[in-house]
C-alpha cells in the first residue's frame, strides 16, 4: 500500500504502532481466538441472539484484524509458541491483505443474514469456520496449514448433516483432498526422484479439488444447491485451494505440473463460464460464475511471473470484495422470492432498484468493467497472460466476455421483463444496505484508485518470487521467474 | 496558449465525468435529483464543453496547433516491468471534429428527452445512461491510449444495453438489449485482443507512439505483414459490432426497440460510427496491406448492398432508417479503405446529423408525408430501381424475401453459434447432473430455502 498503509515486513514506516504492548501481545493470535471464544459461546443456536452475539465477535475480529494490517504490526509472542513452543504465525505481504479481506468477508455476510434466514444459518459453524480460515492464512507451516484446512472442511459437512441432506459429494472430494494433500506432502520430504514426483502429482489434485477446477467441481454445485447460500459464499470466498497452491505446490512445483494446473485451470475458466450462461438456477448460476473466476486467479499463479502473480493476487482481492457482494445481493433476493429460476423473468426492479443497481454493479465489478475494482485486475491478467502466450491471453478475454454476457443475462432476468405484483413490502433492511454499500464503496474505491492495491500486489509478489529463490534455488525444476522480464513462450 | 489548451481540455473531459458522478451517486444512494436539477445540470454540461470544444478548435486554428495532447499520467504503474495504465487524451483533426458533433447531438437530444420523458418512471435512469454514455464516446473519440479507448467502448456497450431494455417491463426489449449487448462483448474481445497484439508487438500503449509520432491522418506503424494482418482483421471484427456492418447488421434494427431518443442519436447517429472511427484512427495499421484494405472494402460494399436492398422493404421507419444508417455505414468504410479520410470524416459527421434528424422526426412520418403531398398535390413517388423490374417475377419474390428477413443474419447467427454452443453446455449440464446423482447415491431433493 502506499507509503505505509498496509503491511510491509520489517517496516520502519511511521505509522507502525510502537510500544511495548503493542509489539508483544500475541495480537494475531488474538484474532483467531475471538471467533473461536464466539463459536464456544453460541454452539449450536440459531436465535436471533446467537446472530447478535455472532456479530459482535465477528467485528471485533474484523477491526483487529484491519487494525493490524494498518498498522504494519509484526507478530509477536504467542501464546501457543510459550506454551507448546508452536511457532506458528507468519505473516508476510502475500497472506497478510488476505486476513482483514477474510474477516470482512465473513462479517458482511453475517450481518446481512437477516430475517427468516437467521432460523436456518449456522452462526456457530461460520465462527468457527472463520477461526480456522484465518488460522490456515496465517501459517506456512505446511503440516500446520494442512490440518487447519482438513477441520475447515468440518463445518459444512456438519451443516448438510443437519439439514438432512445427503454429504456424500461432499464428503468423497473433500476426503480426496485431504487424503491427496497429506500423502504428497509426506512424499515431497523424501529425497527419491519417484516420490518426489508422486508428492507433485498429490499435491496438484488436492490444490485442483479444493479450488473446485474441472472435473473436480461437483462439489461446489452440490455444496450450493444443498447447504445454505451464507454458508457456501463463505466457504468458497477465501479461495483457500489457491492459497494452498500459493504455500504448498508452487515453489516446488516442476514445470510440466505448472502447465497441468494452468491448463485445467484455463478449461475450468471458460467452461464455468459457459456453463454460467446457460443455467436456469440462481444459485447455481453463481457457482459457475464464481468458479469461473477463481480459475483466473489460479491462471494468474501459474503464469509464475511477477506481473502474473500480481494479476493473480489483484484478482483474488477483487473476486473476494466483488463476488461476496453479488452473492450477498443474490442471497438477498433469493430470500424474498424464493430459489431463482433464472427461465423467467422476475421484473423486481421497480421494488428494489437500489438492489438492482447494486447487483449490477458488483457483477460488473466481478467480470473487470472499468471504474472497479476488477477492471485493473483483469487488465494486468490479460496482459501477462499475453506475454507469456497469446493463446492464453485470448482463452481468459472469450473467458471474461462470456461471464459479462451471463451478468447482464441474470441482471435482466431478475429485475426486468415483466412487472411484479406483490403485496409484501420487498426493499432491502438496513443491516443488508449497510453490508452491500460497504463492500460497493470498496469496490468503486478500488476501481478509481487502483495504484496502492497494485503496488502492494506487486510487493507481494515480488516478496513470494524472492522468498522461494532464496529457499529453493532451483532443485525442483520450479517454473517461477522473477527476473526483469515476463518469459515469453 | 497551451495552458489555456489544457483547461479547456480538462473541462472537455472533467464536465460530463462530474455529471456521471453526481447523477450516479445520488441514484445509488437512494436520492435522486428532481428532474428540473437533472435538465439544468445535463444542458450546462452539455453546453460548457460544447464551448470548451469550441475555444480548443479556435485556438488550434489560429495558432496552426494540428494537435494537443492531455496527458493526465499513469492511472496505474508498476514500473519496472514497463506496466502502466496509461491516461491520454488527443484533440485533433480527427478528434476534435467528432467531439463536437458529439455534443450537439447529445445536447439535442437531452432537451428533446426532457420534454419526451416528463413524468415518467424512468427518467432519472434515462438520463444516468445518458450521462456514461457520453463519457464513453468522449473517452472512446478522445482517447490517446489503447486502454482509454477499451474505458470508452466498455462504457458506451454497457449504457447502450440499458438504454435499448428502458422499456424493461416488456421482454423484447430485455431481449434486443441482452443481444446487442452479447455483439458488444464479441466486438470487445476481439478490440482487447487486437490492442494487446499492438501493444505487445510495438510495445507502445500510445496511439501517437504506435504511429510514430505524427499527427493524425499521418502516421505509420512497424508492424510486420502477418501482425499487421492479424491485428486488421480483429480490428475489423469489433468494427463490425459495434458499426453494425456484416454479419453483425441485425442489432441496430433491435437498438431501435428503445426510446425514439436514445435510439435516434446514440444508434443511429453516433455509436454507429465507433467501429468506422476506429478504422479511421488506426487507419495506418490497414494502410500498410493492400489485402487488408481489399478486406474492408469488401466488407464495406457487401454491408452497403445489402442495407441498401433491406431498408427500402422494412415496414417499420425506423427499421428502415437503421438499415439506412448501415448502408451508410458501409460506404464510409469503404471510403476508408480506399484512403479518402477526410471525405469518410465529413460523412461521418454529415450522416450522424441527417439521421438524428430523420430519427426524431419518425414518430410523425405519416403527418410529414401528408403535408409533403398536400403541398405537391399528389402522390409521392413510389417507385422501385431498375435493376429489379428487370429481374424474373419469381427472383423478385426470393430478393424480398431475402432482404424482408434481413438477410436470415440473426437466424444465421443463431444457428451457427448460439444454439450449438447452448446444445453444448446443456449437454454438459445434463452429463454433470448424472454424475452428482451417481455420487449422491440418492435421488436430489427439491431445493430448500436460503
Amino acid at each position: 500500500m502506499a507509503q505505509g498503509i498496509g503491511w510491509t515486513q520489517q517496516s520502519t514506516a511511521p505509522r507502525q504502532l510502537t510500544g511495548i504492548f503493542v509489539n508483544t501481545f500475541p495480537w494475531y493470535e488474538l484474532v483467531i481466538w475471538i471467533p473461536l471464544l464466539g463459536f464456544l459461546w453460541i454452539r449450536a443456536s440459531r436465535t436471533q441472539r446467537a446472530r447478535e452475539v455472532c456479530l459482535i465477535f465477528s467485528a471485533v475480529t474484523m477491526i483487529l484484524s484491519i487494525l493490524l494490517y494498518l498498522g504494519n504490526v509484526q507478530p509477536g509472542s504467542s501464546w501457543l509458541g510459550s506454551w507448546f513452543g508452536w511457532n506458528l504465525i507468519h505473516i508476510d505481504q502475500f497472506s497478510a491483505p488476505l486476513i482483514p479481506l477474510t474477516a470482512l468477508i465473513y462479517f458482511l455476510t453475517l450481518l446481512a443474514t437477516v430475517g427468516h434466514k437467521t432460523q436456518l444459518f449456522p452462526f456457530a459453524g461460520a465462527l468457527l469456520g472463520e477461526s480456522l480460515t484465518l488460522a490456515t492464512l496465517w501459517t506456512d507451516t505446511h503440516w500446520w496449514m494442512i490440518l487447519l484446512v482438513s477441520l475447515s472442511v468440518i463445518p459444512m459437512w456438519l451443516e448438510l448433516k443437519a439439514r438432512g441432506e445427503s454429504t456424500r459429494v461432499y464428503g468423497i472430494h473433500q476426503a480426496i483432498f485431504i487424503v491427496c494433500l497429506v500423502l504428497g506432502e509426506f512424499l515431497s520430504v523424501r529425497l527419491n526422484a519417484p516420490a518426489m514426483n508422486m508428492s507433485v502429482v498429490l499435491l496438484t489434485i488436492a490444490v485442483l479439488v479444493r479450488s473446485g477446477a474441472f472435473p473436480f467441481h461437483l462439489w461446489r454445485i452440490d455444496m450450493f444447491q444443498k447447504a445454505s447460500f451464507g454458508s457456501s459464499i463463505l466457504t468458497v470466498s477465501p479461495m483457500l485451494g489457491a492459497y494452498i497452491c500459493m504455500r504448498m505446490v508452487l515453489p516446488s512445483e516442476p514445470d510440466w505440473a505448472l502447465h497441468a494446473i494452468s491448463f485445467l485451470s484455463l478449461a475450468t475458466s471458460v467452461y464455468a463460464a459457459g456453463m454460467a450462461l446457460v443455467q436456469s438456477d440462481g444459485r447455481r448460476f453463481f457457482c459457475y460464475l464464481f468458479l469461473s473466476h477463481s480459475s483466473l486467479v489460479l491462471v494468474g499463479l501459474e503464469l509464475a511471473t511477477p506481473i502474473g502473480l500480481t494479476a493473480a493476487l489483484c484478482m483474488w482481492l477483487s473476486v473476494g470484495l466483488a463476488l461476496t457482494s453479488y452473492g450477498i445481493t443474490l442471497r438477498c433476493i433469493e430470500a424474498r422470492v424464493g430459489r431463482i429460476d433464472l427461465n423467467r423473468y422476475y421484473g423486481l426492479y421497480n421494488h428494489m432498484p437500489t438492489m438492482a443497481a447494486f447487483f449490477l454493479l458488483t457483477g460488473l465489478a466481478s467480470v473487470g468493467f472499468p471504474c472497479t475494482i476488477g477492471f485493473i485486475a483483469g487488465e494486468l491478467l490479460i496482459e501477462s497472460a499475453m506475454n507469456y502466450s497469446p493463446w492464453i491471453g485470448w482463452i481468459v478475454v472469450l473467458a471474461t466476455a462470456l461471464n459479462g454476457i451471463a451478468v447482464l443475462r441474470v441482471y435482466f432476468r431478475i429485475f426486468t421483463g415483466t412487472k411484479h405484483a406483490t403485496t409484501i413490502p420487498m426493499r432491502s433492511q438496513i443491516e443488508e444496505r449497510i453490508a452491500i454499500v460497504g463492500l460497493s464503496i470498496l469496490i468503486l474505491a478500488g476501481g478509481l484508485y487502483p495504484q496502492p492495491e497494485v503496488e502492494s500486489s506487486y510487493k507481494a509478489a515480488m516478496h513470494l518470487l524472492e522468498e522461494y529463490h532464496r529457499e529453493i534455488p532451483q532443485t525442483h525444476g520450479s517454473g517461477l521467474h522473477s527476473d526483469g522480464q515476463e518469459q515469453a513462450h | 496558449m497551451s495552458t489555456m489548451l489544457t483547461y479547456l481540455a480538462a473541462i472537455v473531459v472533467g464536465c460530463p465525468i462530474l455529471t456521471l458522478v453526481i447523477l450516479g451517486l445520488s441514484g445509488l444512494l437512494h436520492r435522486p435529483l428532481p428532474e428540473a436539477w437533472v435538465d439544468r445540470l445535463t444542458k450546462f454540461h452539455v453546453t460548457v464543453g460544447l464551448l470548451a470544444t469550441l475555444g480548443i478548435l479556435g485556438i488550434m486554428i489560429l495558432t496552426d496547433h494540428p494537435m494537443e495532447v492531455m496527458d493526465l499520467g499513469n492511472f496505474v504503474e508498476i514500473g519496472q516491468k514497463h506496466f502502466h495504465f496509461h491516461l491520454e487524451f488527443i484533440f485533433d483533426r480527427l478528434s476534435v471534429p467528432m467531439v463536437l458533433m458529439t455534443f450537439v447531438l447529445v445536447g439535442v437530444i437531452g432537451s428533446f428527452a426532457n420534454i419526451y420523458l416528463q413524468g415518467d418512471a424512468g427518467y432519472y435512469r434515462f438520463f444516468v445512461c445518458f450521462s456514461m454514455f457520453l463519457v464513453g464516446l468522449l473517452f472512446a473519440f478522445l482517447a490517446g491510449t489503447i486502454e482509454t479507448l477499451f474505458l470508452g467502448w466498455e462504457l458506451v456497450g454497457l449504457s447502450s444495453a440499458l438504454l435499448i431494455a428502458y422499456f424493461h417491463e416488456r421482454k423484447a426489449p430485455v431481449e434486443n438489449g441482452l443481444r446487442v449487448w452479447g455483439i458488444y462483448r464479441v466486438a470487445d474481445a476481439a478490440f482487447l485482443m487486437a490492442a494487446l497484439m499492438m501493444h505487445h508487438m510495438t510495445d507502445q500503449g500510445e496511439f501517437l507512439r504506435m504511429l510514430s509520432q505524427q499527427p493524425w491522418p499521418q502516421g505509420q506503424t512497424h508492424m510486420d505483414a502477418w501482425t499487421s494482418l492479424t491485428v486488421g482483421i480483429l480490428l475489423l471484427v469489433a468494427a463490425s459490432g459495434k458499426s453494425g456492418l456484416i454479419p453483425f447488421s441485425g442489432w441496430l434494427p433491435r437498438a431501435m426497440e428503445g426510446l425514439t431518443p436514445s435510439s435516434a442519436v446514440f444508434y443511429g447517429a453516433l455509436s454507429i460510427h465507433l467501429g468506422a472511427y476506429l478504422l479511421l484512427r488506426l487507419g495506418p495499421v490497414f494502410s500498410e496491406s493492400v489485402l487488408l484494405r481489399v478486406l474492408m472494402f469488401g466488407l464495406g460494399a457487401s454491408t452497403a448492398i445489402f442495407a441498401a436492398m433491406t431498408s427500402r422493404v422494412q415496414t417499420d421507419v425506423k427499421s428502415a432508417l437503421a438499415y439506412s444508417s448501415v448502408c451508410q455505414v458501409g460506404i464510409i468504410v469503404m471510403e476508408i479503405a480506399l484512403g479518402l479520410w477526410y471525405l469518410a470524416l465529413v460523412h461521418i459527421i454529415g450522416h450522424a446529423f441527417l439521421r438524428s434528424l430523420q430519427l426524431l422526426r419518425a414518430p410523425t412520418l405519416l403527418r410529414d408525408y401528408r403535408t409533403l403531398e398536400n403541398a405537391i398535390g399528389g402522390r409521392l413517388a413510389n417507385g422501385q430501381p431498375m435493376w429489379v423490374s428487370g429481374l424474373e417475377k419469381n427472383r423478385q419474390v426470393q430478393w424480398y424475401r431475402f432482404a424482408l428477413e434481413r438477410g436470415y443474419m440473426d437466424s444465421m447467427i443463431d444457428h451457427l453459434m448460439l444454439k450449438p454452443f447452448c446444445r453444448l453446455f446443456k449437454t454438459f449440464e445434463r452429463i454433470e447432473d448424472y454424475w452428482l446423482k451417481a455420487l449422491d447415491g440418492r435421488s436430489s431433493r427439491p431445493p430448500q430455502d436460503s
